[in-house]
């Protein structure tokens, strides 16, 4: 007996769909569940029972200076990576572009030394790191020292610290966010700059306003929101290169969660600031769709 | 008046353009016809000054423009594609040029608002902008995004843009391409009215040789790179001066027919009449060879296909089977296929071209000022 189609058909879309939607459930559903009410109890790894303690983990997060810390730390953090690797891998990939034409082999090469740092795992790229930023015997302040100037402790300054961290992580995203942008740079039709040209907008500062830029749009917001995810999301320089110090100053959300809950089993305390940081991806993310989404697909 | 000296444009060893002049008289609609490949977009985007010339010089107005750019030049162009700008509603792309000469760089942004003079200015640009939405009756879309319209709307809306300004030429590539068959028709129409209404001068590049023929007062045939014959579309049609010419010109495709290879005319064609001796190939348009009981021509009857006003019939010459198009009046009763067919001609309509060369040999029938 043949079932009716539209049943085979719901078959089929469950088929495919089914699986994923299943694991998905089960490993990322389910775990958030479990961890948001685990944010409200004071268990502890390995502890035969647990507590309520309402939003205690919360407001401990907001009240410890050090929580603050983290949450101040991971925002400053993504303020400076996201607008500086947007913006780079933007510069990087028109200048690439334009070079495509003329210089094809050469814009190969530095497309490659670009992406060189994405493909690279970013801990074993922290070891390098940790050997150029030396005080001493790294390359930056030597360079620094023979030009006559003192350089200072990049990953032990308690306010430079961040900075240092946020450089790294510039240096890290631009390649893929280039990569990104050529590939949007290339499917902007040829004929609206014929078109801009005899409208009048053609030296390079009109053509980019009046075609590039608008025509980026959804690739900017794309770039956008793994830009933003990736930024909150900062651990491996941390966790290699400083441990959250000196004191705390580059402690980030994170690396806090996993101190809290791999260090000092602290599961309760380790949800909130789970929470905290799933909320606030959630939010931007969601900010950005709502205001973005309406004016780059032009509809 | 703008008059292309020479052009040629290569792109490494290819040659796109070779040796192209051609002179675009004020106010005229000109066409620039052929098959795709034949360069006529390259020649369109060297005039607009959206590429150069290898060797070659375009003049406006007997003014060299080889260091102006397609705004100094100020040519207006409608593409095949429309490229329309998609984050701009349809009164914005309109605006965009005139806004583009007539606002500085600060004017055009945001804070320009803010200045009274600019104010003025962008006031003046929104009259312009309904002036010609109402000349091509899109003032209900001027709010809306391309993408909320249908082809034929994009369409208008290039053409508005093109022509807000006052433009020294209007180049259009191939714009009617991408419209389906009846918006096609009227479209021709009305670009025709549009000419007509503002006397710019116009270039129309197309493949379409029914459409250049409709819509053009002069046809500039290019064939491989060179522009093979320029004229009215009468005189394209009637004398056209090589066999290639007259292939591609005319909605049934011409029958050419080689002649013996000692001269005259083919025999199973001729009727008598005189012709020169030497070798030929003659040219005869299908609606010129029709079905008469006491024709000169045998053929045998392989196919009929009924067009509406027009029967079109495939034949093979009895003599030889060389294959032969003809066209007979609607009501003509088709016999079976495989039949013996009789087709008359009128000698004025035969076309004589050296069987060499492919050019166009005065036909004794015509008179000999046709060049």
């Amino acid at each position: 007996m043949r079932l009716n189609r539209s049943v085979r058909e719901g078959l089929t879309d469950l088929l495919l769909a089914g699986p994923a939607t299943a694991v998905m459930v089960l490993l990322i559903f389910l775990p958030v569940g479990i961890v948001a009410v685990l944010s409200f109890t004071d268990y502890q790894f390995g502890a035969a029972s647990f507590r309520w303690v309402g939003w205690d983990n919360y407001r401990a997060i907001l009240a410890d200076p050090f929580g603050r810390r983290a949450l101040v730390n991971t925002l400053t953090y993504a303020a400076i990576t996201i607008p500086a690797s947007i913006s780079l891998g933007l510069l990087v990939a028109i200048g690439l572009h334009g070079l495509t034409r003329h210089q094809p082999r050469l814009a190969a090469v530095l497309r490659a030394v670009y992406f060189l740092p994405v493909a690279a795992t970013l801990v074993a790229m922290a070891v390098a790191w940790q050997m150029i930023l030396h005080p001493t015997l790294g390359l930056v302040n030597q360079a620094l020292g023979a030009a006559g100037l003192e350089g200072p402790s990049w990953l032990s300054d308690r306010a430079l610290v961040i900075w240092t961290l946020a450089a790294i992580g510039i240096w890290q995203s631009v390649g893929y966010n280039m990569v990104l942008f050529l590939a949007g740079l290339a499917a902007i039709p040829p004929h609206l700059y014929d078109a801009a040209a005899v409208d009048g907008a053609d030296r390079p500062w009109d053509r980019f306003w009046t075609v590039t830029w608008p025509m980026l749009g959804p690739v900017t917001l794309f770039v956008t929101v793994v830009t933003a995810t990736s930024a909150f999301r900062v651990f491996e320089t941390v966790a290699t290169l400083t441990q959250g110090g000196p004191a705390f100053a580059s402690d980030v959300l994170v690396y806090a969660i996993y101190r809290e809950g791999f260090v000092y089993f602290k599961a309760g305390h380790a949800s909130a600031l789970t929470m905290v940081f799933f909320a606030l991806v959630l939010l931007f993310t969601a900010l950005k769709f709502r205001v973005l989404e309406t004016q780059v697909h032009y509809r | 008046m703008i008059e292309l000296r020479n052009l040629s444009r290569h792109y490494g060893a290819t040659r796109v353009l070779d040796g192209v002049s051609l002179t675009l008289e004020p106010g005229r609609f000109t066409a620039l016809l052929g098959p795709s490949g034949c360069g006529k977009s390259t020649l369109l985007r060297l005039v607009a000054g959206l590429d150069r010339p290898s060797t070659g010089q375009i003049l406006f107005d007997g003014r060299d423009v080889a260091q102006e750019s397609p705004s100094e030049r100020n040519v207006a162009m409608v593409f095949q594609a429309y490229a329309l700008y998609p984050h701009l509603t349809v009164a914005q792309n309109i605006a965009l040029p005139l806004a583009m000469r007539r606002l500085g760089r600060l004017g055009r942004s945001p804070l320009g608002a803010l200045s009274p003079a600019v104010r003025r200015t962008r006031a003046t640009l929104a009259r312009d902008v309904r002036a010609v939405a109402e000349l091509l009756e899109i003032v209900p879309l001027l709010a809306r995004k391309p993408a909320q319209l249908s082809g034929g709307q994009q369409q208008r809306v290039a053409l508005a843009r093109a022509l807000v300004r006052d433009p020294s030429v209007f180049l259009l590539d191939e714009p009617l391409s991408n419209l389906d068959a009846r918006l096609r028709i009227q479209m021709r129409a009305e670009l025709v009215a549009l000419h007509r209404r503002t006397g710019h001068t116009f270039l129309y590049v197309t493949h379409d040789q029914a459409e250049a023929m409709a819509m053009a007062e002069r046809i500039a045939v290019m064939l491989d790179g060179r522009i093979a014959q320029v004229g009215s579309p009468r005189a394209l049609y009637e004398r056209p001066a090589t066999c290639d010419v007259a292939g591609f010109i005319g909605a049934h495709p011409i029958n050419l027919i080689p002649g013996p290879p000692e001269g005259g005319l083919p025999p199973a064609l001729a009727s008598g009449q005189p012709a020169p001796e030497r070798p030929l190939v003659v040219g005869l348009r299908p609606e010129h060879l029709t079905p008469a009981a006491d024709g000169p021509v045998q053929g045998r009857l392989d196919r009929v296909a009924f067009q509406g006003d027009v029967q079109v019939l495939g034949l093979r010459l009895e003599a030889d089977g060389t294959p032969l198009r003809a066209t007979a009046p609607p009501d003509w009763p088709a016999p079976d296929a495989g039949s013996a067919v009789r087709l008359g001609y009128r000698p004025e309509h035969l076309h004589l071209f050296d069987a060499a060369h492919g050019t166009r040999i005065a036909n004794p029938g015509e008179e000999s000022s046709c060049a």
